[in-house]
């Protein structure tokens, strides 16, 4: 081939209208490719995982991510379940997430808190589960994870909206009330030069163990700030290993509340699994202390 | 990260085209959506496609077998970001045999990928493949110069997205990994080229509220 074409495109935009007039009945000019719905297209692992609470992040952590594969111009969509294995507790959740246009996430969150042995022990009976029903939203208002200037994190607010299922036994402990809305304001950036992710969040919260146990109590009734804080290497494009630190109210008369912490492997086999395993530390739990395990977390995004 | 080689985009074509060569493919349809009183056109003449869309032809250069585009100003502050210091990041990269060897797998894999490669399909690959290593080459700071374009013209109208630029990375960490770059150079040398997602996306964001682009 020795030559090539060039275009006048004026002629052609009128071209296309017409013919798009005739043959389909819609005037209505159409950009270089269709946009899909789903495109599936971010970057492996720029989805983040879930947090317990349901927004994408890392297991503890509300990063600025939007859920889902999608890019600026697509929908994501998200769902994952989560168990954690406690020396005196055990606990599962689920949930779904939607994220649109890489801006706005909507994600809902099933907690189910089995209280197994120390359920006998406090009177509720042996194994009784404590649940709670989380509905998220998430803007990011500026920046990115990966792209545009280094020293611009993507910036996102979150809402979570906690309805605990067990209100008469979480007053019964001295909760103030049996839901409680925190507000999140995060800021997160993959500096690629060090393939290193952090991540810094801070927590507006009336929670106890994350709303298990109630929100406000005797001690403390009112919001509170909490921080959280992420620590990501990237070994590859499909692993990445870190460390997250969460800092909790401690509103409960009857009960010392720790912070939490974990370190964790995320590896995406494939583009639409994220695999997550992880060491978890949440202290003391209704003055059963020494709260140690494992955590592990399948997630599906597309 | 990658740049268009042709001055005037062919890219009409591509968009154009199909809705064109549909409307002449099925007449009936076209033909009851005409009012009685439009001009008739004889249909079954040829249609020339290079006047009906303006086309102009360029002849490539016998010696360099690149089409010529339009004059600019040659600088290195075209290619977009600032070189490495140090002899790392080309060592890292296997030198510029190895950066040769980089960009050329990148073209390929790029013009054979089907989520992007219709963005390459009329350009000149002989000059993209020059310009990209001298661009690599030169971050790298494996001793070249860039005689190309900025990022912003030499992208424009290309009308590329966030997906297909995430489609493009993916596809030049295949060439690295495949080249030997390890995974902690390959980040830092695309350190030096996210930030121009801006200058080489056209279309952004697709608005939840009000006009949409």
């Amino acid at each position: 081939m020795a030559t090539i074409l060039t275009t006048g495109r004026r002629r052609a935009a009128t071209r296309w209208s017409l013919a798009g007039l005739l043959a389909l009945g819609t005037p209505l000019a159409s950009p270089a490719q269709a946009d899909e719905t789903f495109d599936d297209a971010k970057l492996l692992l720029t989805n983040g995982v879930t947090s317990v609470e349901g927004a994408s992040g890392g297991g503890l952590a509300s990063w600025s991510t939007i859920a889902g594969r999608g890019t600026e111009r697509a929908i994501g969509v998200s769902a994952h379940v989560t168990a954690i294995a406690l020396p005196d507790y055990g606990w599962q959740s689920h949930g779904v997430s939607v994220g649109i246009h890489d801006r706005l996430e909507l994600s809902y969150a099933r907690q189910n808190f089995d209280t197994r042995k120390v359920g006998a022990a406090l009177g509720l009976g042996h194994g009784f589960k404590f649940n709670q029903d989380i509905f998220s939203a998430k803007l990011r208002l500026a920046g990115d994870l990966v792209y545009g200037p280094q020293w611009l994190p993507a910036i996102a607010v979150g809402v979570q909206h906690k309805r605990n299922l067990d209100g008469a036994i979480v007053r019964a402990v001295g909760a103030r009330s049996a839901q409680g809305t925190d507000f999140t304001l995060s800021a997160s950036k993959l500096f690629l030069s060090r393939s290193v992710l952090v991540n810094a969040t801070a927590r507006l919260t009336k929670a106890n163990q994350f709303g298990l146990l109630g929100f406000g109590g005797d001690k403390h009734g009112k919001h509170s700030l909490q921080v959280e804080g992420t620590l990501a290497y990237q070994l590859s494009r499909r692993l990445a290993v870190g460390g997250e630190y969460r800092t909790k109210p401690d509103n409960l008369g009857i009960a010392r509340e720790d912070d939490a912490l974990d370190m964790f492997v995320a590896w995406a086999p494939v583009r639409n699994l994220t695999v997550t395993g992880a060491y978890v530390d949440v202290g003391s739990i209704a003055t059963f202390g020494g709260q140690r395990g494992g955590l592990v977390q399948l997630q599906l995004a597309f | 990260m990658m740049r268009k080689t042709v001055l005037s985009v062919a890219l009409g074509i591509a968009i154009m085209a199909p809705s064109a060569v549909m409307a002449q493919e099925v007449p009936p349809a076209a033909e009851s959506g005409e009012a009685p009183g439009d001009a008739q056109v004889d249909r079954d003449a040829p249609v020339d496609w290079d006047r009906e869309f303006g086309v102009v032809r360029k002849t490539r250069d016998p010696v360099t077998g690149e089409i010529p585009v339009d004059p600019y100003v040659q600088s290195d502050a075209n290619a977009g970001a600032s070189p490495f210091t140090g002899e790392g990041m080309a060592r890292a990269f296997g030198g510029q045999p190895g950066i040769r060897r980089v960009v050329d797998r990148f073209v390929e894999l790029n013009t054979t990928d089907p989520r992007i490669k219709a963005i390459f399909g009329e350009h000149d690959m002989v000059r993209l493949r020059r310009t990209l290593f001298e661009q690599f080459c030169l971050i790298l700071n494996a001793g070249c110069h860039y005689t190309g374009r900025d990022m912003k013209s030499s992208h424009k109208g290309l009308g590329s997205t966030r997906a297909d630029l995430n489609a493009l990375v993916e596809n030049l960490q295949q060439a690295m990994r495949e080249n030997g770059v390890g995974f902690a150079a390959q980040n830092r040398f695309l350190s030096k080229l996210a930030p121009m997602d801006a200058d080489v996306s056209e279309r952004g964001e697709k608005r939840l509220l009000g006009k949409r682009r």
